[in-house]
């Protein structure tokens, strides 16, 4: 029949290259990066900014400040005087690590488990504690003005930062979006878009997969079948790379080059930090609900506060003087920052209109009144 | 001056706000070589280079997403959603951030983006192709809906939905892109968004509709003239925020109101318009509001699509109705 023979012809590739023989088309690898071991020794020679001992002191003083900040907020939400408020315990070193390889000039783009990220760059302990206190003016950043306010819905921020490295590259600028997304944004098609097109246009920016392994209750192994994350990059034509998210001088080290590459025109980079969510999701979860204490002890043994401080200690540039007066001065900073937040007065009802057009429409003035004339009563 | 059509003033318009403001960009699928698949942005990527007239990869929400930031930035991003039907991915950017980056951030950043979009049906258009989805975006805060019925609205509202300083979803009409031609004057002149346009005056009853209904129900206007009845013909044109004053005086006036839309019936914008007269102007009603809508079912496919769209008989069947009421 001659429409048998037809199909028999139609496979030409198989035919021009027999499966026996088959041509690699494409390989890949992903590396792994750490410098520090859990307990805080050098594993090769320290890349060339861990020379200085402020650089080391500012990113250990960073983490231990995120720190006491989640405390506290954990402490306030307890007592009911905070909204839901998601810890960050333990994954300081990635939060702090992204920013300090970040020029002030960059945007910086959270998901929301990245305050040490914030706090870094000049977001204020004020403004963390109204935002998750329930108060609209805690993404009113008086210092990084560019940056993006954290972003509760996972992964749609990701499409933001191409458009924001979109507006660097028109404009020739030198400049880099940074966006921090952890592993569950990974599995939205958010994320697959966001890579696939800083791709096409060798975009300034640089993804970082805060992978603390636990979308709530869900595990990394039920959330992808890829042995890692970080290659979701090279299905995008990107660089992908994984590095140890407790060892800041990884993050800083990684994130450094990837910053570098792109503001030099090289394109962009996902990095995968490899962290642990010591705590529950949120202050309204509840982890023993699908995971043990026995899951979760052997991983307070990587801390990256106490890895980055028995370095310090070791080389010699950190005593115990500093440490006491290093928490004496997180713990006034912070217990400021409540006073502040807990004596500012709530906006008035009018504010609820007031930013939803830049002008009120007169369709919304008469709802605005209503609403006035309710504060009132 | 020459006469156009609906996407030759939306072409124009393009232009038109790209030469006056370097911060506009269009983007979007097919639009730079292509020109659009309806050619709306035909030309554009000749006269203004790749910096300015951008093809993106084919993913819905990533080009609402992404504008968002081009917005935040400083850019006014016009992005074009190819068809409706594929616009239903872009609506969590589009409620989540767009929507609301000005509010969540007290106006340190904002978001004057629009999204163009061809809507409706009656071009006996593949599936998915003739949706009509304007009442979903209707229902989000911080977004206006614009919809022109005519070449020089599209032309004027178009220029405004660019200008102005909130996120815009733009809703074009397949069916009127090349209904008719009008004579453009490009001044630069925009029209006001916010309001309704009366595109006849009457005093026996108001229809009030928008978008490609518009046709039919200015040729319902007409029948009725012929029959002795004075309707006036209302196009919304801006869905939100809504412009319910001049809704309200004319049904003071004629104290008798068809709503005719495309789209379903229910939950349809149409139930929005009844609700305001309903609550605002219910003393000056002489009959009950009836609403001529797209059935509560699928859009069908195009060789049904006529027993769908809501028809001149529909309408006139309606008025009368109305206007028998005693």
């Amino acid at each position: 029949m001659p429409s048998a023979e037809k199909i028999v012809e139609l496979p030409l590739l198989a035919e021009a290259v027999p499966e026996a023989d088959a041509a690699v088309v494409a390989r890949f690898e992903i590396r792994y990066s750490r410098f520090l071991d859990p307990k805080g020794n050098a594993l090769r020679p320290l890349p060339d900014f861990a020379a200085a001992r402020a650089e080391l002191v500012a990113l250990y003083r960073g983490m231990v400040l995120a720190r006491a900040f989640d405390a506290k907020a954990v402490a306030l939400q307890r007592t009911g005087r905070l909204g839901t408020f998601p810890s960050a315990l333990g994954q300081e070193a990635v939060a702090v690590g992204i920013a300090a390889a970040m020029r002030e000039e960059d945007v910086f783009l959270p998901a929301f488990r990245e305050h040490g990220a914030q706090l870094w760059r000049g977001v204020s302990l004020v403004e963390l504690f109204l935002f998750w206190g329930g108060d609209e003016r805690g993404s009113d950043f008086a210092g990084p003005r560019e940056d993006f306010p954290i972003c509760v819905p996972v992964g749609t921020h990701a499409p933001h930062a191409v458009g924001v490295a979109l507006a660097f590259k028109l404009r020739r600028e030198k400049r880099v979006a940074v966006c921090a997304f952890g592993d569950g944004a990974t599995s939205k098609g958010d994320v697959a878009e966001a890579l696939n097109i800083a791709g096409v246009w060798r975009l300034p920016l640089v993804f970082v997969i805060n992978n603390n392994h636990w979308a709530i209750s869900v595990p990394l192994a039920q959330q992808t079948a890829a042995k890692t994350l970080a290659q979701k990059a090279v299905a995008a034509g990107i660089e992908g790379e994984q590095v140890d998210g407790n060892d800041i001088i990884a993050v800083r080290e990684a994130v450094g080059r990837a910053v570098a590459k792109a503001r030099a025109g090289g394109g962009p980079t996902l990095i995968e930090a490899l962290t642990y969510r010591l705590s529950d999701h949120t202050t309204a979860d509840d982890a023993r609900r699908y995971r043990s204490d026995a899951d979760v002890s052997p991983h307070w043994a990587e801390d990256p506060i106490t890895r980055l401080r028995n370095y310090l200690v070791g080389r010699g540039i950190w005593a115990k003087a500093d440490e006491e007066a290093l928490l004496s001065e997180a713990a006034a900073a912070v217990d400021k920052a409540v006073e502040t937040y807990l004596a500012t007065p709530p906006q008035g009802a009018g504010t609820i209109f007031d930013f939803t057009y830049q002008t009120l429409p007169k369709d919304l003035a008469g709802q605005r009144r209503a609403a006035l004339a309710t504060e009132r009563e | 001056m020459p006469e156009i059509n609906l996407v030759q003033a939306v072409n124009l318009a393009l232009a038109r706000a790209m030469a006056e403001d370097g911060a506009v960009l269009v983007l979007g699928e097919d639009v730079a070589a292509e020109g659009g698949v309806f050619r709306a942005t035909d030309g554009l990527l000749q006269r203004f280079g790749p910096d300015r007239v951008l093809d993106t990869p084919l993913a819905e929400n990533a080009i609402a997403g992404l504008s968002v930031g081009l917005a935040a930035q400083g850019f006014r991003p016009v992005a074009e959603i190819q068809f409706t039907g594929f616009i239903y991915p872009a609506i969590d950017q589009l409620v989540n951030h767009a929507s609301r980056l000005r509010n969540r951030t007290r106006g340190r950043l904002t978001c004057p983006m629009v999204v163009r979009s061809p809507a409706g049906g009656g071009i006996r258009a593949i599936e998915h192709h003739s949706e009509s989805p304007e009442a979903m975006f209707a229902h989000i805060p911080g977004l206006r809906v614009v919809i022109p019925s005519s070449p020089a609205r599209a032309y004027g509202l178009l220029l405004a939905a660019i200008r102005d300083p909130d996120p815009v979803v733009f809703l074009e009409q397949t069916r009127l892109y090349r209904a008719s031609r009008e004579e453009i004057d490009d001044d630069g002149a925009a029209l006001p968004l916010d309001r309704c346009f009366v595109l006849r005056e009457g005093t026996d009853i108001t229809l009030v509709t928008w978008g490609a209904m518009t046709r039919e129900t200015l040729g319902a206007a007409d029948t009725l003239a012929a029959e002795g009845v004075s309707a006036e013909v209302i196009d919304v044109a801006t869905l939100k925020p809504l412009d319910a004053d001049s809704l309200l005086e004319s049904v003071a006036k004629t104290g008798r109101c068809v709503i005719i839309h495309e789209a379903p019936l229910t939950g349809g914008f149409g139930a929005e318009i009844a609700a305001r007269i309903a609550e605002r102007g219910l003393v000056s009603l002489l009959a009950p509001i009836e609403r001529v809508a797209g059935w509560d079912t699928v859009m069908p496919l195009p060789r049904l699509e006529q027993h769908y769209l809501p028809s001149e008989t529909r309408i006139l069947e309606a008025a009368r109705r109305v206007l028998a009421y005693q």
